[in-house]
């Protein structure tokens, strides 16, 4: 795999990361059974085709009929009240998607932006989608919406030429209505779509508005449910009460592997509440969430636990699991036309995502159906893990996702939802389960730790000739280095996992940046050059140049003068089809580091939202802050040992630094995501600045 | 069971319950009071905030029976006659939000903060709202909307 990776080091495909891969569902997709004007009532209806599905060629024909339903990913619907809804099976987990749909949908139909609706993540009246992770929503969604809308009012504009019996071309679009300026007449899309039951479907190949003429699309509109979240009007899964609801609690096990051996539930069952034991589970329901953990608590439970891994022997065994690199013939010509040689090993602990909103969710039977309320980034893969563990078809359940409590990668399976379900089933009434702090932080799964070992070669003028990169355990996006260097190993390693875990925020980015971006500043050190001009002289690619010298442009890299204990680093990365580039300041007394300045360059081709894009990237540096300095999941034979936020750190208040974005808005690209990719300069360009400050170099994460 | 008498956003609420249970599990169970939002239960992360008699308390760790008859104010009582308070105001205006779950304990803390400082410091304000979590990392936005709510408090706006 590796002499493919380095030829190609430059054309930058976006690599599948293992803990993000899915395979295709096996689906059943109930909706091509009914009448999609029956459930969306009377109007205009455009279905947006995968892409994929029309590259090859197995979709394809216009109309319903002609495209097989697992191919659409979205539709469009304009009701005769001229309310436009959006169907998709994204979900809001404050990534502000909600509000970037809904305005490149106002942007191509010309309609105001309160006329839009977004109908988010209902497995019964969305079509399928794989999950909202890996920065997706916007370069698959948002080309997708843009067509459908441009579709709808290309229909409309039809529907209007023929009301009138004018010439189509001396209409247009504007606030919601067609216009007929010879005639001065203007007509609603309600009126327009009232009585009719119009459907087309659209692929790739619908033409879009320009970017030069948008006039929604790159501004900062606000977000739009905004005003539910300041009120406290919002209901989150946590938050939805059904009637007759019961509280669930669930009885977990003493330490990791453990497995139930014996079990007396008789003083629970005595309290007057449900109480199921089945298999490894046991759980109880009652009136009060007070009762049903008083209730859990009485049941004695013995458990036979099998000796783990623990945090003191994390590296090892994470290396020892792995089955070590060949010997690389290529690797040794580039170390041996070195002036300098460095070999250096980094390690990167767990992390928990400890999303504010804790796993919940709300379970409901009817008639051998099941609804589920549950905050995921996958509904349909909620739906069909419930399915599964119930034996029943997935459209015998139904998974409604409202806006959720975050996630940053955390809540790609929500065993709460199955949790609420079994007692509900045996309660026969609607169950709520929200897991407890420590629950989450023990039960959830983790950003996987690693060890990454590099092995470099530079010459005294600076050039890179050698560069062997292996990580264990982490993943391997973001591996591959954007540098120029000849002779270049980059390697992901599968091991065993003491604990469990899954994606995070960016994967292995954050981690394999660290490493690399750390590595190359002591590189620099070592030939005695200023870290950012001797990024400069080995990278080619001129979009990662630009971050990096706008980041330093506006920190005054090189011009700011450095006061006691303080230091400057850079950092700067690719990844998910985005640019960024971070300097840091830091202050350094008696060991301890306070992060006093961030400065972040991002591009992601087009800006849709400004200063959404901002907020994500604020965020980004907030969190990777946490990873960078403090936090650490610790962990000793099976039980986590600090599963509170009273013992595991989180960034606060008091560890915001000033922060400076520069966004390079690229109109001529298209939008990536960017929810993500912020955050993978932030720990090594802290650490670089620890060392600039210090002379002690730190190759762990966290540092400190 | 112990019938409490609770003074709620003005209004005077009875409920018959568990006098051992949570202020929060109370109004977000048995009030529909669902702003307050459960994030740790230990008091460390301020989603849980509420007003009583002015004064910021994590419901989350406040027995029911401990507050019978004080004031207390939830997010859903900030909002008088219809009027946002200056700091909803300022949230939406700063965008000073991602996901929203920590919204109302923030803007609790923050109301208690302006109401015993009207013009604090920016280091006042960090070592004010420092136990509350926004795992979002708004912490930025989330101080410049509550000076800017102080602002426009100084305007005379409430």
């Amino acid at each position: 795999m590796s002499d493919k990776l380095v030829a190609q080091a430059s054309s930058l495909p976006v690599e599948p990361e293992r803990y993000e891969l899915f395979a295709a569902p096996v689906y059943d997709f109930t909706i091509t059974r009914r009448d999609f004007f029956k459930i969306l009532g009377g109007g205009l209806v455009v279905l947006c085709l995968l892409d994929d599905a029309l590259a090859q060629g197995r979709g394809g024909g216009r109309g319903f009929g002609g495209a097989a339903p697992q191919e659409i990913s979205a539709w469009l619907h304009i009701g005769e009240d001229g309310t436009v809804t959006v169907y998709t099976g994204k979900v809001e987990v404050g990534q502000n998607a909600r509000t970037s749909l809904t305005q490149v949908v106002a942007e191509e139909l010309r309609a105001p932006l309160s006329s839009v609706r977004v109908l988010m993540a209902d497995t019964d009246l969305v079509p399928f989608d794989a999950g909202t992770f890996g920065s997706r929503t916007t370069p698959d969604m948002v080309p997708r919406l843009r067509r459908a809308a441009a579709a709808a009012r290309e229909s409309l504009l039809d529907l209007a030429a023929e009301q009138w019996k004018v010439e189509r071309g001396t209409l247009l679009v504007a606030d919601g209505k067609v216009h007929h300026p010879p005639t001065n007449r203007a007509i609603t899309f309600g009126e327009l779509t009232k009585g009719q039951k119009l459907m087309k479907s659209i692929g790739g190949d619908v033409p879009l508005t320009p970017a030069e003429r948008w006039k929604v699309i790159g501004q900062s509109i606000p977000k739009v449910n905004g005003q539910d979240l300041v009120t406290g009007k919002h209901k989150f899964s946590s938050d939805i009460k059904r009637p007759g609801m019961w509280f669930g609690k669930v009885l977990r096990p003493p330490s990791f592997g453990a497995m139930l051996v014996a079990v007396d539930t008789q003083a629970a069952e005595a309290m007057g509440v449900t109480v199921v034991r089945d298999g490894n589970f046991v759980g109880v329901a009652a009136p009060t969430e007070h009762l049903a953990a008083k209730a859990l608590s009485a049941i004695r439970a013995e458990w036979n636990a099998s000796p783990q891994p623990s945090g003191k022997e994390l590296f090892e065994y994470l290396k020892k699991n792995a089955v070590p690199p060949p010997p690389s013939p290529a690797i040794e010509e580039g170390l041996a036309a070195a002036d300098i040689r460095l070999e250096r090993t980094y390690t990167i602990a767990y992390i928990a995502h400890a999303p504010l909103e804790p796993r919940a969710a709300v379970a409901e039977w009817n008639e051998g159906k099941l609804t589920v309320w549950v905050g995921t980034q996958r509904p349909f893969g909620v739906r069909s893990d419930v399915a599964r563990a119930f034996g029943i078809p997935e459209s015998q359940v139904r998974v409604i996702v409202p806006d959720t409590g975050s996630g940053y990668g955390g809540k790609h399976t929500v065993e709460a939802a199955t949790e609420a379900a079994r007692l509900a089933q045996a309660a026969r009434r609607p169950v709520k389960v929200v897991w407890t702090r420590e629950e989450e932080f023990t039960w959830a799964y983790f950003r996987p730790a690693g060890v990454i070992e590099v092995r470099s070669g530079v010459k005294k003028d600076g050039t890179l000739t050698a560069w062997d990169f292996h990580n264990y355990n982490s993943g391997g996006s973001a591996i591959r280095p954007l540098y120029d260097i000849p002779h270049q190993r980059s390697e992901f390693h599968q091991t065993r996992s003491p604990l469990r875990q899954g994606s995070y925020r960016a994967l292995a980015a954050t981690a394999n940046h660290f490493a690399r971006e750390t590595h190359i500043d002591e590189l620099a050190h070592a030939v005695g050059m200023d870290p950012l001009a001797f990024r400069l002289k080995n990278l080619k690619d001129e979009r990662l140049r630009a971050v990096l010298t706008a980041a330093a442009e506006r920190f005054g890299w090189g011009k700011s003068k450095q006061s006691e204990g303080h230091g400057f680093g850079i950092a700067g990365g690719f990844e998910k089809g985005s640019y960024v580039a971070t300097c840091a300041e830091v202050q350094v007394t008696h060991r301890q580091v306070k992060v006093m300045r961030l400065v972040t360059a991002f591009e992601c081709g087009a800006v849709i939202n400004p200063d959404h894009l901002r907020n994500q990237i604020e965020g980004c540096l907030m969190m990777g802050i946490g990873g960078a300095l403090f936090e650490a999941v610790r962990f000793e034979n099976g039980t986590i040992l600090n599963p509170r936020f009273s013992a595991y750190r989180v960034p606060r208040f008091v560890d915001t630094p000033a922060m400076e974005v520069v966004l390079l808005d690229r109109k001529d690209l298209p939008s990536v995501g960017a929810g993500e990719t912020p955050i993978v300069a932030v720990a090594p360009a802290i650490g670089n600045a620890i060392f600039d400050a210090t002379g002690e170099r730190r190759r762990t994460m966290p540092m400190v | 069971m112990k019938t409490i008498q609770l003074h709620i956003n003005g209004v005077k609420r009875s409920v018959d319950t568990d006098p051992e249970r949570t202020l929060l599990s109370v109004l977000r169970d048995d009030l529909d009071l669902t702003g307050a939002k459960y994030g740790c239960g230990e008091g460390q992360c301020g989603a849980c905030t509420v007003l009583v008699d002015g004064q910021p308390v994590r419901s989350c760790h406040v027995r029911v029976e401990a507050v019978a008859g004080k004031q207390i104010t939830t997010i859903e009582g900030l909002t008088q006659n219809g009027q946002l308070h200056p700091l909803q105001r300022a949230f939406l205006e700063l965008d000073a939000m991602q996901c929203g779950y920590c919204t109302p304990g923030m803007i609790l803390s923050g109301v208690a903060l302006l109401a015993n400082n009207p013009h604090p410091s920016e280091t006042e304000i960090v070592r004010f709202m420092n136990g509350n979590i926004c795992r979002c990392g708004t912490y930025p936005r989330i101080i410049a909307a509550i000076r800017r709510a102080a602002q426009m408090m100084k305007g005379g706006a409430r």
